[in-house]
């Protein structure tokens, strides 16, 4: 027993680098992914047809392919027919980002398509462009029911990092494994692994309960 | 002074012509009520007159401004025309008082307190200046209309359309949201009005319409066309509704 506790507090201070990294990545590529798909969201309930197409063109691909064949594709395939370096780090929040905006566009455009349609009227009534409605009226309304799905993919997205493992990123899965590749001990490395994204993704589940808890008051 | 002018507006769905071939006028502090069997088009020719429905045909002019010409701005044209649905349609994320105050704030670039004071003198108007800071939901049928007027009201329109603001409510609030309505009246507000009080009609409007199918099948003055209809429609059809 205190021989597995000192093999995981020997191998913690790599695997909490490795956990930041898995943090950093996952919320770098969740903010830019909530631009994303926000604008491909709207896209998808414009009256263009142009609009519609290129997001449910940019959805049923990213969706339609897995994830670790988009995380090589970004890393290996595109610098091998295109001038570009990027970093593993460059290529995981890109893949990361992109795949979760794909899922993210689903969610917004749910989520405004659940606002009553009196309530676009209203807003264009008193004189407002649709901009505006959107921005004031729209979104603050369907962001509040939007909350649960957002949590759910944020958890999905930290997740999905570890397949970064895969182009050589340090995040925590790889600092698990470049940890039981040298002492041997697989089953204690991994057993810290799991814990540790257990407390970042628990931590998570509460926050958002308490965040949807005190927008029902409102 | 025309404020409203509808030339051979038409407008279809689909393969579905809704309205016809409608012409009205209505002048400046004029009471115009529309009646009419349920889908006969009075709605959509409301919404057409602010442009929540594209007209198929004809046109539209408000004060003199052709709403479908390219260089209208819609939204500033809108600005100058209130809309009361039968719905409410408030904002159920913001109090009362945001209700009211969010257009002259963030389109005619009021101060908060400027704001405030307009917003107070129309709840107060509208007798609702206790429930300012409330949320919709806490509110019944009749106040939530009460507020839409009031937040309606707040961009100072020359005029408001109305579609049939009492529908949704129970019998006991119809009263209160009419007298509103009776009140904005006397003081001159030009007002379109889809509605199915008859009562109301004969009372407040200058003239009233009848439509069906799509068409203008008679209009008059409430005299007229209450007590002495000339089309067989318009008979038939006041003969099930008085
Ligand atoms: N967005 C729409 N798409 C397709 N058809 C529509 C749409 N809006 C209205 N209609 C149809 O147009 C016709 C006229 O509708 P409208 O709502 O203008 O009638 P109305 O006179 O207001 O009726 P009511 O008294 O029931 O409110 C109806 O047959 C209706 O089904
Ligand atoms: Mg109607």
């Amino acid at each position: 027993m205190m021989e597995t506790i000192n093999i995981i507090l020997e191998g913690l201070p790599t695997l909490l680098k490795g956990m930041g990294l898995t943090i950093e990545i996952t919320v770098i590529s969740l903010i830019l992914a909530m631009f994303i798909g926000l604008i491909l969201g709207v896209f998808s309930i414009t009256k263009s047809k142009i609009l519609r197409t290129i997001s449910t063109a940019f959805v049923d691909i990213i969706r339609g392919t897995p994830l670790l064949v988009q995380i090589l594709f970004i890393y290996f395939g595109l610098p091998s027919v295109m001038d570009i370096n990027l970093t593993a780090f460059s290529a995981g929040v890109i893949a990361i980002t992109v795949n979760a905006a794909a899922y993210l566009v689903e969610i917004f455009r749910a989520g405004i398509n659940s606002i009553d349609k009196g309530q676009m009227e209203a807003g264009r009534t008193i004189g407002f462009s649709y901009g505006q409605t959107m921005r004031l009226i729209i979104l603050p309304q369907a962001i509040r029911r939007m909350i649960p799905a957002f949590v759910n993919q944020f958890i999905v997205s930290i997740k999905d990092t570890s397949l970064l493992s895969a182009i050589g990123l340090a995040e925590l899965t790889l600092s698990g494994q470049s940890i039981y590749a040298a002492n041997f001990r697989a089953f204690e490395i991994l057993f810290a692994v799991g814990v540790l994204y257990f407390i970042i993704i628990y931590s998570l589940s509460l926050f958002s309960r308490w965040l949807e808890r005190r927008l029902d008051v409102a | 002074m025309k404020m409203i002018e509808v030339n051979n507006l038409k407008k279809s769905f689909g393969k579905l012509e809704v309205l016809k071939d409608i012409n009205i006028d209505v002048n400046s502090q004029e009471v115009v009520c529309v009646i009419g069997p349920s889908g006969s088009g009075k709605s959509t020719l409301l919404r057409c007159m602010n442009l929540l429905e594209e007209p198929t045909g004809g046109d539209i002019l408000i004060e003199g401004d052709n709403l479908t010409a390219p260089k209208t701005n819609i939204n500033e044209l809108r600005q100058r025309m209130g809309m009361v649905f039968q719905q409410f349609n408030l904002f159920p994320h913001m109090t009362v008082m945001e209700n009211v105050t969010l257009g002259p704030k963030r389109l005619k670039g009021k101060s908060q307190s400027e704001a405030k004071e307009l917003g107070t003198q129309l709840l107060d108007k509208v007798g609702l200046v206790d429930k300012a800071d409330v949320y919709p939901d806490n509110l019944s049928g009749g106040q939530k209309q009460r507020v839409a007027m009031a937040r309606a009201l707040a961009m100072e329109p020359n005029i408001m359309l109305f579609d049939e603001p009492t529908s949704a409510l129970d019998p006991e609030m119809v009263g209160e949201v009419l007298q509103v309505m009776k009140d904005l009246a006397e003081e001159g507000m030009t007002m379109t009005i889809v509605t199915h009080e008859m009562g109301f009609a004969k009372e407040v409007a200058d003239r009233v319409i009848f439509m069906d199918e799509g068409f203008i099948v008679e209009q008059g003055t409430p005299d007229e066309l209450f007590g002495n209809p000339q089309n067989e429609r318009t008979q038939a059809f006041l003969s099930k509704v008085l």
